[in-house]
């Protein structure tokens, strides 16, 4: 654990998953080579070293799942019984749907061997011989850069049968989505691959027991797993000590909205956000922060006051009611209307709702509905509370969490920018500028 | 599961696109071939200029054997597949809250103004179609939009003007 004055005094940067970026092409074989890829996966398939001895180290980091929902790695890997007789798979979640979430993007395109050793060196940690990385559908330019890395790997003997030797077998491929938000979620992923539409299954059975066609199945996202080459080359603790309690390593932050150098920041978890703000070129054009979506745009907005006080850690931003999930963090300055930015984000989920709990299929529609009305100046008195009411019969009551997802933000909307929602309903128009 | 009513599968689609369907199939194990189905309908749309009709789904069933209905479902469940015409060049505008706050209204309405079409439609000509699309993980270049495989960021009218102009 460390204070934030040890933070200032490290300020490491891209030293994971964004370890290549300085090279020239750093998508190239050569390149991650020049770094040292791939050492690792040899050392571990010549040393033969004991998959439980991966399992531990991972957990020792202190990874949690880049992909939003920050379950620990290392625990879900254990959950597989890897000698369990038949086909096992290890399935990269390359979807990045996420709204303001744009880092695996950067993974895929300049770094895309590092994703690869990580699923290849999972896949032994678990006895899977299989994998597939699911790419979104138009991420066109990744996925031939990542099909390129997947066929260089190939000849380089890092893919296929009998790795390097060892006796080990890996073979890996992309699946290429087609625009479906819902298809991030692990099983609707799962559904997708084997060529049906993207509908979450139920949980329970979990995927570590019944995933990818029926079978045992780990699913993490693309910076979890890209995240685990340089765990295991500089150890577990090294990288849970990069970041604070509870938050191990560093993590890719997605920042954008109104500031002046959106982008992809590899930092240390606990970083300030005023750090990561002041890195990203801090407001645009002088103005004001008014609010910041912290981890993608079912994350609760918090005020920009109150955010300035906080680190880009899990505890410190679930501390005030929100949550880190993706890392995707959305800045928006003073000309922001929240009743507006609400409509669009109901908008999406109601759009994205697959459909199949009458929660989250009527409910979102009623969510958007509502708000819409209140932004076009056709708010009703009892319109706040019904959002409240409609947000919290969704809240938990899904198959799958795009239902909470589209319930969090109109909870976090309300507690903090009531004012602003009243204001439309009494006047029928913005409190801010024209609108 | 009932296979379809198309008989010989082979007279369908040309040898190169047969040959990228069965890229696609090799993907996945052997009794897994519906897998297929998502990039088999990507490749054949690109084939038809943008679109797939009911013959080409049905089409793909036949050759992945596999209910038509099921083909259905997935070109109906995800937003790439294209049940009408569109566009020589599909323009895909984000309009999430990122490219939102950066003004893809604006981009929006010169688009529009240009072509002389909303959402949903085609330019006469047949040349450019409008698509409303929710964030492509591109926020950083917000604002920003998508043509063919290819995503165009930090736009301005300005650019907007010089990319169209570059399109054939
Ligand atoms: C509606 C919805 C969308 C999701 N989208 C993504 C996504 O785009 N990428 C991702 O990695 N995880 C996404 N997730 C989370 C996944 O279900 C899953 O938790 C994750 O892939 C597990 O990997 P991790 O533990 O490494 O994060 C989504 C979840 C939900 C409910
Ligand atoms: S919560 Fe929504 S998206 Fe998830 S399974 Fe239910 S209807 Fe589908
Ligand atoms: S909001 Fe437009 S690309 Fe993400």
């Amino acid at each position: 654990m460390r204070s934030w004055k040890a933070w200032s005094k490290k300020r490491m940067a891209n030293e994971v998953c964004l370890r290549t970026l300085d090279l020239e092409r750093p998508w190239l074989l050569e390149q991650y080579q020049s770094r040292g890829g791939y050492e690792m996966l040899k050392k571990i398939l010549t040393e033969k070293m004991a998959p439980e001895a991966i399992v531990e180290e991972v957990k020792m980091s202190g990874l949690r799942g880049r992909g939003g929902a920050g379950f620990p790695t290392g625990l879900k890997w254990s959950f597989i019984s890897r000698n369990a007789p038949g086909q096992k798979y290890v399935v990269c979640n390359s979807d990045e749907g996420e709204p303001g979430t744009f880092k695996d993007r950067d993974i895929l395109r300049y770094n895309p061997h590092q994703l690869i050793e990580g699923m290849v060196i999972a896949g032994y940690a678990i006895g899977a011989t299989r994998g597939y990385n699911y790419i979104r559908g138009e991420f066109w330019e990744p996925y031939e850069r990542f099909e390129q890395a997947l066929e260089d790997a190939r000849s380089a003997g890092y893919l296929g049968e009998n790795l390097l030797g060892s006796g080990f077998d890996f073979e890996l491929h992309a699946h290429l989505g087609a625009g479906a938000y819902v298809c991030g979620e692990e099983t609707a992923l799962l559904e997708s691959i084997e060529g049906k539409k993207g509908q979450p299954r139920y949980k329970p059975p979990f995927p570590a027991h019944f995933g990818l066609y029926g079978r045992p199945t780990i699913i993490n996202n693309t910076e979890s797993l890209a995240s685990i080459p340089m765990i295991m080359e500089k150890g577990g603790e090294w990288f849970a000590d990069i970041g604070v309690k509870n938050s191990g390593g560093s993590k890719l932050f997605s920042i954008s909205g109104n500031i002046n150098n959106p982008g992809v920041f590899e930092i240390p978890m606990g970083t300030p956000f005023s750090e990561l703000l002041a890195m990203a070129g801090g407001m645009k054009d002088g103005h004001k922060i008014k609010a910041v979506i912290p981890g993608g745009s079912s994350a609760p907005i918090i005020p920009g006051e109150q955010m300035m006080e906080l680190n880009m850690d899990y505890d410190s931003i679930a501390g005030a009611g929100s949550m880190l999930g993706s890392g995707a963090v959305i800045v928006l300055d003073e000309r922001n209307c929240m009743v507006k930015i609400l409509e669009r984000m109901s908008y999406f989920y109601h759009e994205e709702s697959c459909g199949q709990c009458t929660p989250c299929r009527e409910g979102t529609g009623w969510l958007y509905r509502v708000v819409h009305r209140i932004e076009t100046g056709q708010g009703r008195q009892e319109d706040l509370d019904l959002l409240d009411d409609v947000a919290s019969k969704i809240s938990g009551k899904t198959i799958c969490a795009l239902g909470d997802a589209a319930a969090m933000p109109v909870q976090g909307m309300l507690r903090h920018y009531r004012d602003e929602f009243q204001y439309h309903i009494d006047h029928k128009r913005c409190m801010i500028g024209v609108g | 599961m009932t296979t379809t009513t198309v008989k010989d599968k082979t007279e369908h689609f040309t040898p190169e696109v047969r040959a990228e369907i069965d890229r696609w199939i090799a993907k996945y194990p052997a009794e897994w071939k519906q897998s297929a189905v998502m990039g088999a309908l990507m490749i054949v749309q690109d084939e038809n200029g943008g679109w797939l009709t009911n013959q080409l789904i049905d089409q793909v069933a036949a050759y992945l054997d596999m209910p038509s209905i099921a083909v259905y479902e997935v070109a109906t469940f995800y937003s790439m597949y294209e049940l009408k015409p569109v566009g020589k060049h599909k323009i895909c505008v984000c309009t999430n809250v990122s490219c939102m706050t950066n003004k893809s209204d604006v981009i929006v309405e010169h688009l529009e103004k240009k072509l002389g079409i909303g959402f949903g439609q085609v330019t006469e000509d047949g040349r450019f179609s409008l698509k409303e699309v929710e964030c492509l993980g591109a926020c950083g270049g917000a604002p920003m939009m998508q043509i063919g495989k290819q995503y165009y960021e930090n736009l301005t009218p300005e650019i907007v003007d010089a990319i169209l102009e570059g399109l054939e």
